[in-house]
């Protein structure tokens, strides 16, 4: 064995054929599907002068959008955290009737196309939907409100957490909090100073992802959300609003600062993610 | 390391208080506690998953069987069936070529810049789907940069079916990729190089070794892949402008027929979306149920 890997390792590059060809269709494909469309729209924002583009992205209504989107996707990935966590956790550690079940539809927002989502929820939460209507009496109005786009998020949001802290907490050593509980810990310490350290890289990289989704979500929100200007509109729906009034310059410029913030959360997601490796891999060793 | 085997290999479900047997009674969360958190996730889990999805038959099915497959069998929503079925037969094989072809290239061989190349590739999950609409625009309009020279040339791409196709091939672009490329990159090189070592031609070497190896792993990502390409809404929407019957997909004809207040047919249309994503669980769970069968034949063999 040791003596066909050697040469195998040392002349690795020339023994497989295809790299020329796979690679090169690879670097193809992504620049004209992907790299030169993007490229096209960061073009475009330098025919507006630098003042109109200031002007663009800093108006009033698009100030509120910007708040409303980031402000309801950082709430929503704050839920899907916390009851995401939940989810996973009872997920991994309990048995009990329907989990398999459960477990297979944690992937539902993914599969679900989001206008179905969308006319779904806003029907559900409407004042005589099966859930409006008990919400209504209660003076708790979700459907056409700010309310109604964190819950489009949430659900949208919902397996990004689940998934990414379910193989941790499936890998993670029981070893670990046995020690603990015999040395006296309560579940509850044990869970703070053992478990969640454990799987702190695995929630915040769930959050970073459900927020980064969030931010970007159109379909599922645009129903539900009432989309009142300065109001409950989204910064993706004011884009769309641009377009149709054929105010590409506007809608371009907008898009750019969109797109900046997503490139800085994959950025950090990617970070998040290396560090989660770099973490299971001294666990391991 | 063998009785952790064991018991992980045991088929799940098999007793009801398994993990009970397994772990220490030290270790496991009072009663009450573990009552408490199941019960908020399932509560959870009803009122984000199980109603809505029980929700879209209940309103599609409130008018009764003739008005449903009136809805659906309706020559505009018959015409949006047919593009999104179009639409994904094109954009699902491109990316599943470009994948295979990303996946050999990056996992096979190493070269500088491959993280580079590998977020490249993830940039399109991290767009707004309206943006992955707008940039097409930005293209292919009439304002946009080749927009002139394709009016000259009568060649209609933006409101059309290319257009429609171009995003979704976008908004879908890495799903097969991402899939496979950690998939091959487990499985290393060693089996290929035998291979063609061998005397094996390169496509024989794909066809006979590595395939067989990553179908699953395929089958997933092209799984996933459709799903998205069939429900995509904000990107399709962008470009689509909206032609009834022309160049409506299933997705934007719901919107169409909700817009409309035609809650029992958008209803009924959006029921076959939720059909679809129902089996892409169903499939999904059934491959994964696969790869890790395969991936367990190797220890057991080694246990043997």
């Amino acid at each position: 064995m040791p003596s066909l890997a050697l040469p195998a390792r040392t002349r690795a590059f020339r023994v497989i054929p295809g790299f020329g060809l796979s690679l090169g269709f690879t670097l193809l494909y992504l620049s004209l599907i992907v790299l030169i469309p993007l490229a096209a729209l960061f073009l475009k924002t330098f025919t507006l002068s630098w003042h109109a583009f200031v002007a663009a992205v800093t108006s009033p209504r698009v100030m509120a959008s910007y708040r409303l989107t980031f402000g309801a996707s950082l709430i929503a990935a704050f839920v899907n955290i916390v009851l995401g966590g939940i989810v996973a956790w009872v997920l991994t550690r309990y048995r009990f009737p329907g989990r398999k079940i459960l477990d297979a539809l944690i992937d539902l927002p993914f599969a679900l196309p989001t206008a179905v989502a969308g006319i779904t929820l806003t029907t559900l939460y409407a004042p005589h939907g099966w859930l409006g209507r008990w919400l209504a009496p209660l003076g708790i109005k979700v459907a056409f409100t700010r309310l109604g786009v964190v819950v489009a998020l949430v659900f949208i949001g919902l397996p990004f957490v689940v998934r990414t802290v379910q193989p941790v907490l499936e890998e993670a050593e029981r070893e670990l909090e046995e020690a603990a509980a015999s040395l006296g810990a309560r579940p509850l310490q044990t869970f703070i100073r053992v478990t969640l350290p454990i799987i702190m890289p695995a929630l915040l990289t769930g959050f970073a992802l459900a927020f980064a989704r969030a931010v970007g979500e159109y379909g599922s929100v645009i129903f539900i959300a009432g989309n009142m200007p300065m109001v409950s509109e989204i910064t993706p729906l004011f884009i769309v609003t641009e377009l149709e009034q054929y105010d590409y310059a506007a809608a371009t410029a907008i898009a750019v600062v969109m797109l900046l913030a997503s490139f800085a959360m994959l950025l950090a997601i990617n970070l998040l993610q290396a560090w989660t490796r770099r973490r299971s891999r001294a666990e391991e060793s | 390391m063998a009785a952790v085997i064991s018991s992980s290999a045991a088929p799940a479900g098999a007793g009801v208080h398994r993990p009970a047997a397994r772990v220490p009674a030290a270790v496991m969360e009072p009663p009450w506690a573990r009552a408490v958190l199941i019960g908020i996730a399932l509560v959870f889990l009803a009122l984000f998953l199980i109603v809505p999805l029980a929700a879209v038959f209940a309103e599609a099915l409130r008018k009764g069987w003739d008005a449903y497959f009136a809805a659906i069998r309706e020559d505009d929503a018959l015409a949006a069936i047919r593009l999104t079925l179009l639409t994904a037969a094109i954009a699902v094989p491109a990316n599943l070529l470009f994948g295979i072809a990303a996946s050999w290239g990056i996992a096979k061989f190493s070269f500088r810049g491959k993280q580079v190349l590998l977020t490249l590739i993830d940039l399109p999950f991290s767009v707004s789907p309206v943006i992955a609409g707008l940039v097409y625009v930005l293209l292919f309009g009439a304002q946009g940069w080749l927009g002139p020279w394709l009016q000259d040339h009568d060649i209609k791409i933006l409101f059309a079916v290319p257009g429609i196709v171009l995003a979704t091939v976008f908004v879908t672009f890495p799903f097969v990729a991402r899939e496979l490329i950690p998939l091959m990159e487990s499985q290393g090189t060693e089996e290929e190089e035998a291979a063609v070592v061998l005397g094996a031609s390169g496509w024989r070497t794909f066809w006979h070794v590595t395939l067989p190896n990553i179908k699953w792993g395929l089958l997933y990502g092209v799984i996933l892949c459709n799903a998205r390409a069939m429900g995509e809404f904000g990107a399709v929407s962008v470009v689509s402008g909206h032609i009834r019957g022309e160049t409506d997909t299933i997705p934007l004809h719901v919107e169409i027929l909700y817009n409309d207040y035609n809650f029992a047919a958008a209803f009924a249309v959006a029921s076959l979306l939720a059909l679809l994503a129902l089996m892409t669980l169903a499939l999904q769970s059934f491959v994964e149920w696969r790869l890790r069968s395969q991936h367990r034949e190797p220890f057991q063999e080694q246990e043997a």
